[in-house]
């Protein structure tokens, strides 16, 4: 019998829905795993309890004849971006310290609803800013792949949910939450040969997921196949109230209605994607993944999304204006860290507070938001930006009136070294540039793995959808992980 | 055109005025939360955790506080902008707790308005003047910080942030202190006719922005300066007096005025300076990426229209063409909307008490609401809220009045009494024997008896002294305890005095 620790959602939920082992055997194995990965640094709390709680009532529900849920018995990770009730969460920044919610946030309280249970928090950059985990207090994840060099580098997890994609490549769970504001569920699962999905804006509910850019903010799922993202995000989506731009509209079975068949359907390859000094494995990657989705049937257009390079500083004005005002409450007044040096007034303390908290990230980030709304500065900066996303998804609109659905690659390379983009902000940023249209558009976008480079190292293909069209996105991620039959998986070195 | 001028030592200067009043929205939640709005509740006992800006909390626009805002922009028959938006105004403060306020910079709810205040001769309005209003946007209240409560360290109370308050901006249309006076006060009146504001001032229900500059009459703008957070219509005025010779003596001292951010002292009735354009904050403003575009549809607009009350112009000229009330008695009685409340349900329990039509009794309803009751309310340090006298039991004595049962000088006593024990006027003037004699036999033994008593007097008056007639009526009414129908005593008297 294989381990339980390789097993997905669906064949953990279906395993223990027809008895072949317990709830509770899955989380002791999967609490096992994590407990044994510290080195991995994916977990900044382990709730194993918390684990064992959900599945206890699991398996009493199974027990007691009771219908079982969409990810019954099913443990997974939480990205400590998400408010969790009496567990400390702290967006792995150190302006959060100790701080334990009140609350639970919509999707993780969707999820618990649906039978899961949680493993831990998991480690992800700083307030969910950056590309490789390394702007974590709790320090950075390390990818659980290495390149094929005998070098034993430590690798990139990718960003911000490093911990997320970090645990499932692992097995350290079957499945995790990310959140997604520029390519941060895309980029780390393309890193680590596994998928994710950025569901439309507004499909999960952002009440109780701690603010980044409020506009560009989502959350998904983060899993070993596209059928497990997909259970996973129908667990996680639905209208929220008291999220204003919460989706009022039925949360479709994309499970049930995936369908690997792309007869009928056109795929749109965006030349502007095509950049010059692309990396030739990834150029190959993306070819290969127009073969496969020919292979399932559709026909394959080009098309142009001509404002795409402005996308990206777009998104650099946009995201870090909205952290700037988003960040403002960590204060120091109310929860969280409060640094009070002797006699300081509000302004020292809170200039104290903010200073010892935040890390260089983030600061960088509110100091580029704070100059973009600047008066004098404003309609240079983010004025002009949110004429550009305008554009962008003018371009998306324009581009799905002839096609279905768009293929491009995740990220411009695979895995990089830890350390190695740290010192270099543009390069670091340059990392999303082909995640971030879809989140300036709002699109459903998920990223699936499409084999190794040269190196033995993950690469991801990403596909793009129109407003809504998460199914769509998720039968073309299927059609490619069939053909695609990617198997590989990180050699345990912890 | 007003009058009002600051007599400097180059000349003569006008004041410029215009006003931000800040009027917190009647609704039992705060603006993006469904808190508590109810004043006077221990600190912090009403704060959500959107109010207190926990990490991953939104805003979910309150319904009742938009509509509410909507109803007020008609009433001042403003332009309701069916799109509108929030944007967030940046700056750090402990009673700030989001580190931004939702307000609507760029696209505020309602547009150009307008309202009238009405001639006072003795304020120096000549005439009725009309003060535009360039927008009302609705936005939350910030938090209180308390001072006192500690020797080294300042406390925070969150009730009142997040509650919602309209931002109602005039133009600088203003021109004396009386002129910003009364457009405070009909704008609070107007308020509290729709109900979307309870203006109480007091409670800091209502508080005001002036925004001050002079100029020589016929010039351009001056700089103006902002004196913020005035909570009295007698602080508005007392602001504008004193910060408009402030700068008429800087300006011919040959200094300039700094635009700049002031506080009114009531303590002294001055300003002083909070803080300069130089220091002013950069809020930063950005649409608030956590809500929608507020978008209104026709049948909301045309429900809050629906739903106004007649106000106070409306209801003023009516009093005077419907009911035939003079000016003066038309402007007290719709001033407040408490006071036309009252007086219309008692002009409707007189009616039906007499069988008369409202506009047959509105007279003497509001001139024995104004010279009578008013009077006698204060005197007991009431006021119509708490009055002890309903209005049933107002037009109850009305009545006896009206068909002749008690006098006017009666009813003054049968007030008093009524106002002290809560009786009906009916009953008081039973148990007391008040009830007026009309029987001229009584009458008439009483005059024959002041007649007799008082032979000279009669001679006097017989001889052509007929200011004497006074005198025996009022002997008679003395002997009759004021009991006589006045009418049937001066009738016999006339006979009998030939």
């Amino acid at each position: 019998m294989t381990q339980l620790t390789d097993l997905g959602v669906k064949a953990i939920r279906d395993g223990v829905a027809a008895g072949e082992f317990s709830a509770r055997e899955v989380a002791e194995a999967f609490n096992a795993n994590v407990a044994a990965a510290k080195d991995l640094n994916a977990f900044i709390v382990a709730t194993p309890e918390k684990a064992l709680e959900a599945a206890a009532k699991v398996d009493a529900d199974r027990a007691a004849g009771e219908p079982l849920a969409s990810m019954a018995g099913v443990p997974i990770g939480m990205k400590d971006l998400f408010a969790t009730k009496g567990v400390q969460t702290t967006a792995a920044s150190h302006i959060l310290d100790h701080f334990i919610p009140e609350y639970e946030s919509a999707v993780s309280q969707k999820l618990w609803d649906a039978g899961a249970g949680m493993l831990g928090k998991l480690n992800m950059d700083q307030f969910a800013m950056g590309s490789s985990n390394e702007t974590s207090f709790y320090g950075n994840v390390i990818s659980p792949w290495r390149r094929k060099d005998g070098g034993n580098a430590p690798l990139a997890p990718g960003g911000s949910s490093g911990g997320s994609s970090t645990a499932v490549s692992a097995r350290l769970c079957p499945a995790a939450t990310g959140t997604d504001t520029g390519g941060s569920i895309r980029q780390p699962a393309a890193f680590t040969g596994i998928c994710g999905i950025k569901p439309t804006y507004g499909r999960c509910s952002r009440w109780g997921i701690v603010a980044f850019a409020s506009s560009l903010d989502q959350a998904g799922p983060m899993a070993r196949s596209v059928e497990d993202c997909a259970i996973m995000l129908g667990a996680m989506a639905g209208f929220d109230p008291k999220d204003s731009t919460s989706l009022d509209m039925p949360v479709p079975d994309w499970a049930g209605a995936l369908n690997a068949d792309l007869r009928g359907k056109r795929v749109g390859i965006p030349r502007e994607y095509r950049m010059d000094g692309m990396d030739a494995e990834i150029a190959a990657s993306w070819d290969q993944g127009v073969a496969w989705l020919k292979d399932a049937g559709a026909e394959v257009v080009d098309i142009s999304l001509p404002h795409t390079k402005y996308a990206l500083p777009a998104y650099y004005i946009v995201a870090p204006a909205e952290a700037s005002s988003n960040l403002a409450r960590y204060d120091g007044v109310r929860y969280g860290l409060r640094e009070m040096p002797e006699r300081a007034n509000l302004q020292e303390m809170y200039a104290a507070t903010r200073a010892a908290g935040f890390g260089d990230e983030v600061k960088r980030r509110i100091l580029i938001g704070t100059y973009v709304l600047s008066a004098g500065f404003y309609d240079a900066y983010y004025t002009q930006a949110m004429k550009v996303r305008t554009l962008i998804q003018r371009d998306f609109a324009a581009a799905f009136e002839r096609c279905d659905v768009i293929l491009a690659p995740t990220a411009p390379s695979a895995a990089f070294a830890l350390g190695e983009k740290s010192d270099d902000p543009i390069a670091m940023y340059l990392n999303d540039v082909f995640a971030v249209p879809a989140s300036l558009a709002g699109l459903p976008a998920m990223s699936v793995p499409a084999g190794l480079n040269s190196e033995g190292l993950p690469l991801g293909l990403q596909i793009i959808g129109k407003t809504f069209d998460e199914q769509g996105v998720l039968d073309a991620g299927l059609a490619i992980e069939q053909r695609a039959g990617f198997a590989a998986r990180p050699e345990r070195w912890w | 055109m007003s009058t009002y001028r600051i007599h400097g030592a180059t000349g003569e200067w006008e004041v410029v005025i215009g006003l931000e009043v800040h009027a917190q929205v009647t609704s039992k939640a705060k603006l993006f939360s469904g808190a508590s709005t109810e004043f006077g509740a221990e600190p912090n006992a009403q704060v959500s955790l959107v109010d207190a800006a926990m990490p991953g909390m939104l805003p979910v626009p309150n319904r009742e506080c938009i509509r509410q805002a909507v109803r007020t922009g008609l009433a001042i028959e403003a332009q309701i902008n069916k799109w509108s938006r929030f944007d967030r105004k940046n700056y750090f403060y402990a009673d700030l707790p989001q580190g931004y306020q939702i307000s609507q910079l760029y696209h505020p709810l309602v547009g150009e308005g307008a309202l009238t205040i009405e001639a006072d001769e003795k304020a120096g309005i000549p005439e009725d003047k009309t003060i535009g209003i360039e927008r009302i946007h609705v936005e939350q209240d910030a938090g209180k910080l308390m001072h006192d409560q500690h020797p080294t360290m300042s406390y925070v109370d969150l009730n009142r942030s997040g509650v919602a308050l309209m931002e109602i901006v005039s133009r600088p249309d203003m021109r004396s202190p009386a002129e910003a006076g009364a457009y405070v006060r009909k704008l609070r009146s107007i308020l509290r006719y729709v109900g979307s504001c309870d203006g109480n001032m007091e409670e800091g229900s209502m508080r005001a922005d002036v925004n001050v500059s002079v100029r020589k009459p016929g010039d351009e703008f001056g700089t103006r300066t902002e004196t913020k957070n005035v909570n009295s219509v007698r602080f508005v005025m007392a602001t504008i007096e004193h910060e408009a010779r402030r700068q008429v003596e800087v300006l011919e001292d040959g200094g300039t005025i700094v635009q700049e951010t002031r506080l009114f002292d009531p303590g002294t009735g001055t300003t002083r300076s909070m803080r300069s354009k130089e220091d002013a904050h950069d809020y930063r403003y950005f649409p608030d990426p956590d809500l929608l575009p507020l978008e209104l549809d026709d049948a909301f607009v045309a429900e809050c229209r629906a739903s106004l009350p007649e106000l106070p112009d409306a209801k003023r000229r009516r009093y005077i063409e419907a009911l035939g009330l003079s000016d003066y008695n038309a402007a007290v009685l719709t001033a407040e909307v408490e006071t036309a409340r009252w007086f219309e349900a008692l002009l409707s329990e007189t009616a039906a008490a007499q069988g008369k039509s409202e506009a047959e009794v509105a007279k003497q309803a509001a001139n024995w609401l104004i010279s009578e009751f008013f009077g006698a309310l204060n005197k007991g340090g009431h006021s119509l809220a708490d009055s002890p006298v309903s209005h049933e039991q107002a037009a109850e004595l009305l009545a006896l009045i009206g068909k002749g049962t008690i006098s006017g000088s009666i009813a003054k006593q049968v007030l008093e009494r009524m106002l002290e024990t809560g009786d009906s006027a009916g009953a008081i003037v039973e148990r007391e024997g008040l009830k007026q004699e009309s029987d001229s036999g009584a009458i008439e033994a009483a005059i024959d008896k002041v007649l007799a008593d008082n032979a000279d007097k009669v001679a006097d008056y017989k001889a052509g002294k007929e200011a004497l007639f006074g005198f025996f009526v009022g002997q008679t009414m003395k002997a009759m305890q004021g009991k006589a129908n006045p009418q049937v005593v001066n009738e016999l008297l006339k006979q009998k005095l030939g």
